[in-house]
């Protein structure tokens, strides 16, 4: 069980890498759903025994069947509608990404030492990964051009998040796990209309294009 | 009563989605405001308890945002039934619903005493405004509702993460395994210090975006440039006045877990730090509108000033928190009727708005003066009660700076305010027919009298709230 | 001993010709084709013997030294290679550096010959071959780093030694990541597709193969055959990393070890018949990927 994970882990922070590398959009957001589907795993190996089993269980099919399906084929449909050229061209090149993504997870662990889990029978891989996968998603969000793969970014930012919520299904209320997925859902569903209406006032989803607003 | 209030809200929220008629449509937003205001005037009068097992309850810090809000909403309630009479091209439905929904929003936030429904509370204040900027529909407004849909989506969950980190952070064997503020802060000392301090980072930053602090501040010029006047009052004056809310009850957990020296620093860091950069990008501003954000920007820095200097300033925040709201509610609803009759918010075309607009070229300066702090409007005083806990806890060079950035904006804004206001409007473009009614002038000339009178004399009552609140802060 | 010894000497020299072999055999089955035998190798290498060689006018001593230094170079790196179960002939702490030096030296001579060559073509699949192996020896680097720590022993032999079975046991996921930085650094080092296409014939697009197009004869062979000796050490690094061969019976571990070279083998004629090959400006992102990894597997380490 336990090796489990940590294999999940670690394939969750390769996946990271995977992302701030991928020069394809179609290859980017089914990495970012199978992490998806591994934080839905996760949620389901880390509930510790008996204890509100069936909240657990929500939480893990709630997370699955928005991570990994919903949003990747809502993703897809953006940019096949749309006819988006699959290269995205980033502010920061692709290399210097990818270094600094591994930059961010060397200081994800440092920093994780100086932050003890209080409850120690929890994964010490859990917080690293968490702070990972957080500055990965900024770092894309930040990087790069194109509205969609800003949008890409936001969702790993989330599951970073997500990450961290795990640590709480012991003895948190629900209100929080919902308030996760409200907002990985909310936010999607509006970016994606405001997407959708973004390729009808310009004619390309670049965000370079819309910097008509400035001093 | 409580609860009522919020439901409501979000009920009439709804039914505005579904009501048929444009042109009553607006009228709905009069009834909100309406219950509104009655439901906040009964709180004053029977104030009541924790509802809902301490998840919700109107303490004074809260008492004092919800009642700003309340009144501005008000305010802009009435503005919208002739603002939207004018934009009857317009289908109105999302902007009437938003508008009633971000009133339940941003009264949730000022009644949550827990923080997880509080953070739920700022982001559905962020879905629900983000349609209302586009409400222009054009290129612009699209790439303002974008950036501003974004940064806050990224604040946002930065922010839950930084009450994920809170959470952990008391949930050490025999810590309160909770996200109640106050078992948080009766627990204070036994919080686990790297977890709140990397909390409260997260927070910061998160809570500070919906705020406008620099420098998570660039989508404010945007957003509040290319909104309608009516929303721009209601984000400027509303949303982030609740956004230091939420700021104040980080802090509150903060000082009882003994990081308040830590805390203070970064805000008043980050506070200085807008104010600087609101001086520096006021001045030459050619878009009246942008320079309105960024005197938003300058009023979070000096909230933020006021909470990190601690002692008696921070009874000067809260008294500055209902000023800001009023006095933003009569600048960006006179610079809305500006606006509308010049077609153009740039200064290349608008000039001479005292002879177009008598009521609202005169309240456009008015509002300059009150928003810089000339006595004797009321932002004067609590301006100068902040400015003397500076000095009286020996913080001279915090005071220093805070006058200089004061007078660096009074003359960038000045200078920008006056062209638009003095001179010939002969020759300036224009919409015809466009004249200040009772619905678009009445409204902000109502804020305007309101921001005087509290200058003029400040109610017992009053005082007594803003020394509660501030009793809750600094627990003096 | 002597025995074992001989053995490891054998396998070094005679072994190579026959991978490559399999490689191509692989890829011509998947392809649909019979493809060549799988002892071509050892053929290509007695014709070329049997020749003579042209030199240009214009080369010096060093195109004729360059072959020869090659060869050299990789054999004596692969005498620091434990091979089958047993450590290598020689081993001291600290021989994993030589080794990749003693690699880099042999890329080294054949770049210089090529040089001297004053051929622009050759030029530039010299600059091309180095550029990338600048960004492939941090790998490998890394890759042996993360091995040094999981196992405590500086030295090949103690790497992929007794040591490394009890590490995998504690340390899997960080072993396993690096065992695919070192497939790819491998891939990069021997000029398989993705990075270089060792079957292309147009010009523009070689990068290995151009820097050896004025060699004949017998300087060919050496250079042909120091190329399988340096796809047999990658893939008995690959091999001793990832197989257990404690395996018993007499020559128990020989034949999983000649087992393991040959599966590697197949895996990497696999790989370049399903893959293409990668743009020139995309193959440093992935040496740079393959470096993260290390980079992650050793932070999984030093945890």
């Amino acid at each position: 069980m336990r090796s489990l994970a940590d294999m999940a882990f670690i394939l969750v922070v390769v996946l990271d890498l995977f992302v701030l590398a991928s020069s394809r959009l179609g290859a980017a957001i089914r990495a970012v759903a199978l992490q998806g589907a591994l934080l839905s795993l996760l949620a389901l190996l880390l509930a510790s025994s008996g204890h509100n089993m069936g909240h657990v269980l929500i939480v893990a099919g709630g997370a699955f069947a928005i991570k990994a399906v919903l949003i990747p084929w809502l993703m897809f449909r953006a940019i096949r509608e749309m006819a988006i050229r699959r290269e995205m061209e980033p502010l920061v090149g692709y290399v210097p990404s990818m270094i600094l993504g591994g930059v961010g997870v060397v200081l994800a662990f440092a920093f994780s030492r100086g932050l003890p889990l209080p409850m120690p029978e929890m994964h010490t891989f859990l917080v690293p990964t968490a702070l990972a996968t957080v500055w990965t998603g900024l770092l894309l969000v930040v990087s790069r051009r194109k509205a969609v793969t800003q949008v890409l970014g936001f969702l790993v930012l989330e599951n970073g998040v997500f990450v961290f919520g795990l640590l709480l299904t012991d003895f948190m209320p629900v209100m929080v796990e919902a308030g996760v997925l409200l907002d990985l859902l909310a936010a999607v569903f509006v970016m994606g209309i405001v997407m959708f209406q973004i390729n009808r006032e310009f004619s390309s989803l670049d965000t370079d294009a819309m910097s008509s607003l400035k001093d | 009563m409580i609860l009522l209030i919020i439901l409501v809200s979000f009920v009439l929220g709804g039914s505005a989605f579904a009501w048929p008629d444009n042109r009553t449509r607006p009228r709905l937003l009069l009834v909100g405001a309406a219950v509104h205001l009655a439901g906040v005037i009964s709180l004053w009068i029977h104030p009541e308890g924790p509802v809902l097992s301490g998840y919700i309850f109107l303490d004074a810090a809260g008492k004092v945002v919800v009642s700003t809000s309340s009144v501005l909403f008000l305010a802009s309630a009435i503005y919208a039934q002739g603002y939207l009479q004018r934009r009857a091209d317009r289908d109105n439905r999302v902007f009437v619903g938003g508008l009633l929904i971000l009133l339940s929003a941003m009264t949730t936030v000022g009644v949550a005493q827990h923080l997880g429904v509080l953070w739920v509370a700022i982001e559905v204040t962020t879905l629900a405004t983000a349609p209302l900027i586009y409400f222009n529909h054009n290129a612009r407004s699209l790439e303002a509702a974008w950036k501003y849909l974004l940064v806050s989506s990224l604040g946002i969950a930065l922010a839950l993460l930084g009450t994920f980190f809170l959470a952990l952070s008391g949930a050490g064997p025999g810590g309160p395994k909770s996200l109640l503020l106050d078992d948080l802060i009766r627990a204070g000392p036994e919080l686990s210090k790297p977890w709140v301090r990397t909390a409260f980072v997260f927070l910061l930053v998160g809570y500070g975006t919906k705020m406008g602090l620099a420098p998570l501040h660039s989508w404010k010029p945007d957003a509040y440039g290319e909104a309608p006047g009516l929303l721009g009052a209601l984000m400027a004056g509303g949303i982030t006045n609740f956004a230091f809310l939420s700021v104040v009850r980080v802090f509150q957990v903060m000082r009882a877990a003994g990081e308040a020296p830590f805390a203070s620093d970064a805000l008043l860091a980050l506070g200085l730090l807008s104010m600087a950069l609101a001086a520096v990008f006021m001045a030459g501003q050619r878009d009246f509108k942008r320079m309105l954000a960024y005197s938003s920007v300058e009023h979070m820095g000096i909230l933020a000033v006021a909470l990190g200097l601690g002692g008696s300033a921070v009874g000067g925040a809260f008294y500055h928190v209902v000023n800001n709201g009023l006095s933003k509610g009569v600048l960006f609803l006179a610079a809305g009727n500006i606006h509308r009759a010049y077609g153009s918010k740039r200064i290349d075309d608008v000039r001479g708005a005292m002879r177009r607009l008598p009521i609202s070229g005169p309240l456009f300066l008015a509002g300059f003066l009150a928003v810089t702090g000339t006595p004797p409007f009321s932002p004067f005083w609590s301006e100068f009660i902040i400015l003397n806990g500076a000095f009286s806890s020996g913080r001279w060079v915090v005071g220093a700076f805070f006058l200089l950035f004061l007078a660096v904006i009074f003359i960038g804004m000045g200078a920008t305010v006056l062209h638009v206001v003095q001179g010939d409007d002969r020759g300036a473009p224009g919409q015809p027919g466009f004249k200040d009614g009772w619905l678009t002038a009445g409204p902000p000339l109502v804020l305007l009298l309101m921001v005087l009178a509290l200058g003029l004399w400040l109610p017992r009552a009053l005082q007594g709230l803003f020394q509660a609140a501030a009793h809750l802060v600094t627990g003096t | 001993m002597i025995l074992r010894a001989l053995f490891q000497i054998g396998i070094l020299l005679l072994l190579p010709p026959l991978l490559l072999g399999v490689v191509n055999r692989v890829k011509a089955i998947v392809a649909g084709r019979r493809g060549p035998p799988l002892l071509q190798g050892y053929y290509d290498l007695a014709k070329l013997l049997r020749k003579g060689s042209v030199y240009s006018r214009t080369t010096t001593w060093v195109f004729r030294a360059g072959p020869v230094v090659g060869l050299a170079a990789v054999a004596t790196a692969g005498t620091m290679l434990p091979v089958a179960g047993q450590p290598a002939i020689f081993s001291f702490s600290g021989d994993f550096v030589l080794f990749a030096y003693l690699l880099a030296l042999a890329r080294f001579a054949t770049a210089l010959a090529a040089l001297d060559t004053g051929s622009s073509f050759e030029g530039m699949g010299a600059a091309r071959e180095v550029s990338f192996a600048s960004m492939a020896e941090p790998a490998l680097f890394l890759c042996l780093v993360v091995l040094a720590r999981a196992t405590g022993s500086l030295s090949l032999s103690g790497m992929l030694g007794p040591g490394l079975a009890p590490a995998w046991s504690g340390a899997a996921p960080a072993l396993l990541l690096s065992a695919i930085a070192l497939f790819v650094v491998a891939l990069a080092e021997n000029s398989r597709i993705p990075v270089d296409d060792p079957s292309t014939h147009l010009e523009l697009t070689m990068i290995h193969e151009v820097m050896v197009l004025d060699h004949s004869g017998p300087d060919l062979a050496f250079i042909l055959y120091g190329a399988s000796i340096k796809f047999f050490l990658f893939g008995a690094l690959f091999v001793r990393l990832v197989l257990d061969l404690r395996v018993q019976g007499i020559w128990g571990a020989e034949a999983a070890f000649v087992a393991g070279l040959v599966g590697f083998a197949v895996l990497v004629g696999l790989v370049e018949s399903f893959m293409a090959r990668l743009r020139l400006n995309r193959v440093p992102q992935m040496l740079v990927g393959a470096s993260v990894l290390s980079v992650f597997a050793l932070v999984l380490l030093l945890r």
